[in-house]
């Protein structure tokens, strides 16, 4: 019943209707969908698995996709130069990137909204360190943040350690690099609701100072939060896709799909430039379609432009 | 003026500082540099012959302070990878990459602004609209995916345009320069459009908006009522007013060239610094990443010292009231 309810009131709401009053936004839903559908199942709904050395025949290599002349019609997308089915593969791929992404989103997030909460309710010193590490951090672009942390981490582990961990590292250093601007944003809105009764009210009850941050504050300033994680999560996969292109990103015993961009980068002078460019375009559709989403959230939130 | 440049200098002081304690740190913590250059077989008297010699028993602030005093004197150091001077390799390569940075900004700012003049004065055209949907999908596009569809396109398909390295370069005493020769200007194309393309689309989208706004102003409505040409309202008023956050914008956005052009020059195996950097990432060449990272920090820090002073000059307001600078 509780569900029922929950989902006649969001289909009610002011944001159900934008987004069935805008093509756009419902067809970047539908792409979004299909990506990650698409990602999330891929080990069942992949036709080949990549990975299985087994299945693997070098004759099937530089296939081109399906419709083309020498096309196989078991390759739709035609193959790599190991004979890699590149529908799996790109799959397989965009798995990685969105696991990397969002995981790094949500780290970020976390870090972020715990400074910004953190600097906006104390203020005074704690206030102004904290927002003068966030602004020096922010006159760097976070790309190269990114590829630091990776490389000084790379530098300090010994190599066996670092390659079990290099997911985990990738996912470290694109969340570090992206933390600021939640940061500032949560601040900005921790201001304004300090002062309010409410807060006040729960502090002549003796209510703890923790427990006002997270039971009375913090709801009240995630919504922003929000459209800021959605369009960090298309640069933080844009963030991944380059740090794996250049060679620095996931380990490539699981290619991303920035990794596979950078495999099919080398054959792409011999004409098989399908290696390269449908990898490239899973990466745009993805990034496209949840860039587009975040706009039309942002719009959608912002009552100043209904 | 001499207060305010004085204040901004004393500001970045300690950006600086913090920066060079993060690559110190990285030299002193991250790696063991007498591990890698006494090899395979040394003695314990030796092991710390060496140690003694390159100060590491010295406490931590006098390295620290040792560290500063030869960075400020260009002194890097060997690089672990190349057994070669940083200092060297940074020079060796930074004309191509600031070439490239030059060539990438001059294309964002001499294609962009027109565009977004155009889309500012005819908004509801169909070529407006165009662009609109062009900026989008720069916004959405990776550098190194836009860098590979022009390779794709104009050097594997229609072979116009090379696709890796400067060309031939003419040697300038220290400096090489690619844009003397035609091979040369041919190699920047492709790259400096890939690496332009951001700012393009954000220089495009800032002037549109800022000329939409400026357009809507009072002074402008006066300015038609005294009967001036469209030429004199559009590029003499509007634009002008429409420049302070632009050189804001596109000023910082300039350090984010340099910083991209790692990409870019992976993409089109550029030999600027970038690559260089990346190269020492992938390798652990602690002494190349940390004297990178300074000399970054400093490109960052000199650009907002210059945007700030630029500010000052084209904005007589901030010239009177110092309370105003706030305002934009």
């Amino acid at each position: 019943m509780a569900i029922a309810a929950a989902l006649s009131r969001a289909l009610d709401s002011d944001l159900w209707w934008s987004f069935r009053r805008s093509p756009v936004t419902m067809l970047s839903a539908l792409v979004a969908l299909v990506c990650i559908l698409g990602a999330a199942l891929a080990p069942w709904l992949a036709p080949h698995d990549p990975f299985d050395l087994a299945t693997l025949n070098l004759g099937d290599a530089f296939k081109p996709p399906a419709w083309s002349a020498e096309g196989d019609a078991l390759y739709p997308l035609g193959t790599d130069d190991q004979g890699r089915d590149m529908l799996s593969a790109i799959m397989y791929g965009a798995r990685v990137s969105l696991l990397v992404g969002i995981s790094a989103v949500v780290f970020s997030t976390v870090v972020g909204v715990a400074v910004g909460l953190l600097a906006g309710y104390l203020g005074g010193w704690a206030d102004g360190l904290l927002m003068r590490i966030a602004d020096i951090q922010l006159t760097f672009p976070s790309i190269l943040i990114a590829l630091l942390v990776d490389g000084v981490v790379r530098a300090a582990l010994p190599r066996e350690l670092h390659d079990r961990i290099a997911l985990f590292v990738v996912i470290f250093a694109i969340g570090i690099s992206a933390w600021p601007q939640f940061a500032r944003t949560v601040r900005g809105s921790t201001l304004v609701e300090r002062n309010k009764e409410y807060v006040l009210a729960a502090r002549v009850i003796g209510i703890s100072q923790l427990r006002i941050m997270l039971t009375h504050v913090l709801p009240n300033v995630v919504g922003p939060v929000l459209v800021i994680a959605t369009l960090g999560l298309s640069s933080a996969i844009i963030t991944e896709a380059t740090l794996s292109f250049l060679g620095v990103g996931v380990p490539p015993t699981q290619p991303s799909l920035g990794t596979l961009i950078r495999i099919g980068n080398d054959f792409l002078f011999s004409g098989e430039w399908w290696i390269t460019i449908f990898p490239g375009a899973a990466l745009i559709a993805m990034v496209l379609s949840v860039n587009l989403l975040g706009d039309w959230l942002r719009d959608a939130l912002n009552p100043r432009l209904r | 003026m001499a207060a305010f440049i004085l204040s901004r200098i004393l500001q970045a002081i300690p950006v600086m500082l913090v920066v060079a304690l993060i690559s110190f740190a990285m030299f002193a913590y991250v790696g063991d540099p007498v591990a890698i250059m006494l090899g395979q077989d040394f003695t314990e008297a030796q092991r710390l012959q060496l140690v003694h010699d390159l100060g590491l028993d010295q406490p931590f602030f006098v390295q620290f302070a040792t560290f500063v005093g030869h960075a400020l004197q260009g002194e890097f150091g060997l690089s672990y990878r190349l057994s070669r001077p940083v200092a060297e390799l940074i020079a060796e390569r930074a004309p191509a990459t600031l070439e490239l940075a030059f060539c990438a900004a001059l294309v964002a700012l001499l294609v962009g602004v027109p565009m977004g003049v155009y889309t500012g004065l005819y908004r509801n055209s169909w070529l407006s609209r165009a662009f609109l949907t062009f900026s989008l999908i720069g916004v959405s596009l990776p550098t190194f995916l836009i860098g590979i569809l022009l390779i794709l396109i104009f050097s594997v398909w229609l072979g116009w345009l090379p696709s890796f390295g400067r060309g031939e370069v003419v040697r300038i005493g220290w400096w090489s320069t690619g844009l003397l020769t035609l091979s040369g200007l041919k190699a920047l194309v492709l790259p400096s459009i890939t690496l332009g393309m951001f700012q393009l689309t954000l220089i495009m989208r800032l002037v549109r908006a800022e000329m939409l706004e400026v357009l809507r102003t009072d002074y402008i409505k006066f300015a038609r009522a005294r009967g001036l040409s469209n030429r004199a309202i559009n590029f003499g008023h509007a634009l002008k007013n429409t420049l302070v956050p632009v050189i804001t914008i596109a000023g910082l956005q300039l350090g984010g060239i340099i910083a991209f052009a790692i990409v870019t020059e992976t993409v089109f195996q550029w030999p600027g610094m970038g690559l260089l950097f990346i190269q020492s990432v992938g390798a652990a060449d602690i002494p190349v990443m940390a004297a990178y990272l300074l000399l970054i920090a400093l490109v960052f820090v000199i650009i907002n010292l210059v945007v700030d002073l630029l500010y000052y000059l084209v904005d007589p307001r901030l010239r009177i009231g110092r309370g105003a600078a706030g305002g934009h």
